[in-house]
């Protein structure tokens, strides 16, 4: 109990963080589970909805700019995978990620062009800003609402996939890609719904992280994407509960080991573990047996 | 159509080679040295010793490793730790009184060591890496590479790594000579490798593993050797990194590195020594010096051009190479090489051609 009260700053921010990630590694778990590709550029899709947030809400009301935000996102997550991904449907599973690598160097770069690489002050969204009283310790409503706003969208989310007819043909392509084409399926239309729902997570989690750390930087996509992957290897990549429990894991571990002056090691932490449960269990907690990958 | 015998092409070979290194030479008496010309040779000639080490390893075994970074960072430390001279010591190590390496080894003993170094961390992540496939690999060794550069920042290894601070004042070169040289030997000895029975296991095991097992090769052994050679190569490409900047800083080897040297591979060919050695020019080249006007704003008369500004250069790039990724998938080489008999052929298709138009005038 000691132990709690000492680290529950450590253990609030690391829910809140969890949540994010959660949000960013949903994204990563859908495309990996329907193309086999680990989308490198999902990331920097975070990173860029980061900045537009930024840009917008500088000129126009938080009202208008939080859904011109997201849908923008979308729109950049849908254009990516028609562009560089669907032109190599057919191409070794290599050259699809060495795109989807491009695709990241691109966004990184322009971002850097466009904001000459200086980091940019996070607007300040109202009430979730604010400051509030957990059992004694002071954080910010974001860190109390990210775990809330996430398990809502992640129910969401489930009835969508369990429910629908979008969310069957989502399904059925995850287990077999040929198949369901046969049956009729419009892969193109699947895979681009499949975007959609992932950018659309991801501007979500970015509003919530930024608010958070509160700068936008170029690269401040790449390692909370990298660990989103993680969280999304951890539960069982194709799993949406598994990606979520991953994260949340993760975001908790991570901030505990913050706590406790590992500075140094917390972004090494997330690696080890990867390397560890690829090693030791690569279908994860909630994974479908497989034996591609080991 | 007679083809050059092979006693021909390696005097021609060593002709080539003998010609490049005067004609270097002869550069550096005439051109000043501070030209951008030799900051390119330079850093080009590592680039392609490291960008071929990662050639060996993803176009020719197949296998997508994203380590190099963290490869190159272990060379580049451990060349800097080993060579800065002893009176220099305090200085560096000002945190940390100096640290606990109290001798200098030479440059030659201290490159090599900086290769073995590296090598003996590679075959170690590759006893459990190497059982992964494709892009589980892929992570896996960028995770490593996440990992190898927090160690090397750890506060406590402070006295050897000397934590987050710059390692500096150890021996560096001045002459492009020298970059050349290495690179150029490592270059040949892994064309050999390519071009021996090993070099042909490892392309058996690229283009069908299990066909390649059934011949009787010995996928584990065979894939261990070419990570721990190509990391060997990328700890020298590390360690000549390393004197070409004069100061190291673990920071620097980020995985946005390893995706630049990826992308040169791409450019290149996947799996086309000569390619890589080309693409690496060429992208330092333009990345350094002839796209550099990409990133000023300029005027003409008094007409702004416009998008020209700070990361334009990247920008445009970026672009480039997905461009190459999308349409153009060969790189500039394919999986071909570059040969003299290939160049006489091209050029007697070339006059013969040109003899056939003027006879028909």
């Amino acid at each position: 109990m000691a132990f709690i009260e000492k680290n529950l700053p450590y253990i609030l921010a690391g829910i809140s963080v969890g949540g994010q990630y959660a949000l960013i590694a949903i994204g990563y778990t859908m495309v990996y589970g329907i193309l086999r590709l680990i989308n490198f550029a999902h990331g920097d899709l975070f990173m860029a909805a980061g900045f537009m947030m930024v840009y917008l809400s500088a000129t126009l009301p938080l009202y208008i700019a939080i859904p011109l935000v997201i849908i923008l996102t979308v729109i950049l997550g849908f254009l990516i995978e028609r562009v560089a991904y669907k032109p190599l449907r057919k191409a070794p599973r290599m050259s699809v990620m060495i795109s989807a690598i491009g695709v990241s160097y691109f966004i990184q770069n322009s971002a850097w062009y466009i904001t000459s690489g200086l980091a940019k002050q996070y607007p300040t969204i109202p009430v979730i800003s604010n400051s509030i009283n957990v059992w004694g310790s002071t954080t910010t409503v974001v860190t109390v609402i990210t775990p809330i706003l996430t398990i809502i969208l992640v129910a969401a989310l489930v009835a969508l996939i369990r429910y629908t007819k979008i969310g069957m043909a989502m399904r059925a392509v995850s287990r077999d890609f040929e198949t369901s084409q046969l049956m009729g399926i419009r892969i193109n239309t699947v895979i681009s719904y499949t975007f959609v729902i992932g950018s659309f997570l991801a501007a979500v989690g970015s509003l919530l992280y930024f608010t958070n750390y509160t700068t936008v930087t170029p690269t401040a996509g790449s390692m909370p994407g990298l660990k989103a992957f993680v969280a999304a290897v951890f539960g069982g990549i194709g799993s949406i509960p598994g990606a979520v429990l991953g994260a949340f894991i993760i975001g908790i571990c991570e901030n505990i080991i913050k706590g406790l002056g590992w500075t140094t090691f917390y972004d090494a932490f997330t690696f080890a573990l990867l390397i560890i449960i690829l090693i030791a269990k690569p279908s994860g907690l909630f994974g479908e047996k497989s034996t591609d990958k080991v | 159509m007679e083809h050059l015998n092979n006693k021909q092409k390696i005097l021609i070979t060593a002709a080539l080679i003998i010609g490049l290194f005067i004609l270097l030479l002869v550069l550096e008496q005439f051109l000043p040295s501070s030209s951008m010309l030799f900051v390119v040779l330079k850093k080009g000639a590592i680039y392609a010793l490291v960008v071929v080490s990662m050639n060996l390893l993803n176009g020719f075994t197949g296998l997508f490793s994203l380590g190099q970074a963290g490869f190159m960072l272990i060379g580049a430390y451990t060349y800097a730790i080993f060579t800065i001279p002893v009176e220099a010591r305090p200085m560096v190590y000002q945190y940390f009184n100096g640290g606990i390496v109290k001798f200098t080894l030479p440059v030659i003993p201290a490159i090599i060591l900086a290769g073995i170094v590296t090598a003996i961390f590679a075959y170690l992540i590759g006893l459990p890496v190497l059982r992964l496939k494709s892009d589980y690999l892929a992570i896996a060794t960028l995770g490593f590479a996440e990992i190898i550069r927090a160690f090397f920042q750890w506060d406590k290894l402070g006295p050897i790594t000397n934590g987050s601070n710059l390692l500096k004042l150890y021996p560096v070169f001045h002459s492009v000579i020298f970059p050349f040289t290495v690179a150029g030997i490592c270059i040949a000895i892994i064309v050999l490798l390519i071009n021996s029975s090993y070099g042909r296991a490892f392309k058996a095991i690229r283009d069908d593993e299990i066909a390649a097992e059934a011949m009787g090769i010995n996928l584990a052994h065979h894939k261990q050797i070419s990570f721990t050679i190509s990391s060997f190569f990328a700890g020298i490409g590390g360690a000549l990194l390393a004197m070409f900047q004069t100061t190291v800083q673990a920071s620097a080897f980020r995985a946005t590195m390893t995706y630049e040297i990826l992308l040169i591979v791409v450019i290149g060919g996947i799996g086309s020594v000569t390619g890589s050695c080309l693409a690496s020019f060429l992208f330092i080249a333009c990345s350094e010096w002839w796209l550099r006007f990409l990133d000023n704003t300029t005027y003409i008369g008094s007409f702004k051009v416009p998008l020209l500004a700070t990361g334009f250069r990247k920008v445009f790039f970026a672009v480039v190479i997905m461009i190459i990724v999308l349409f153009y998938n060969r790189g500039i080489m394919g999986t071909n090489e570059f040969s003299l008999d290939a160049l006489i052929e091209f050029f007697r298709k070339r006059f013969s051609k040109r003899r056939k138009e003027d006879s028909a005038t």
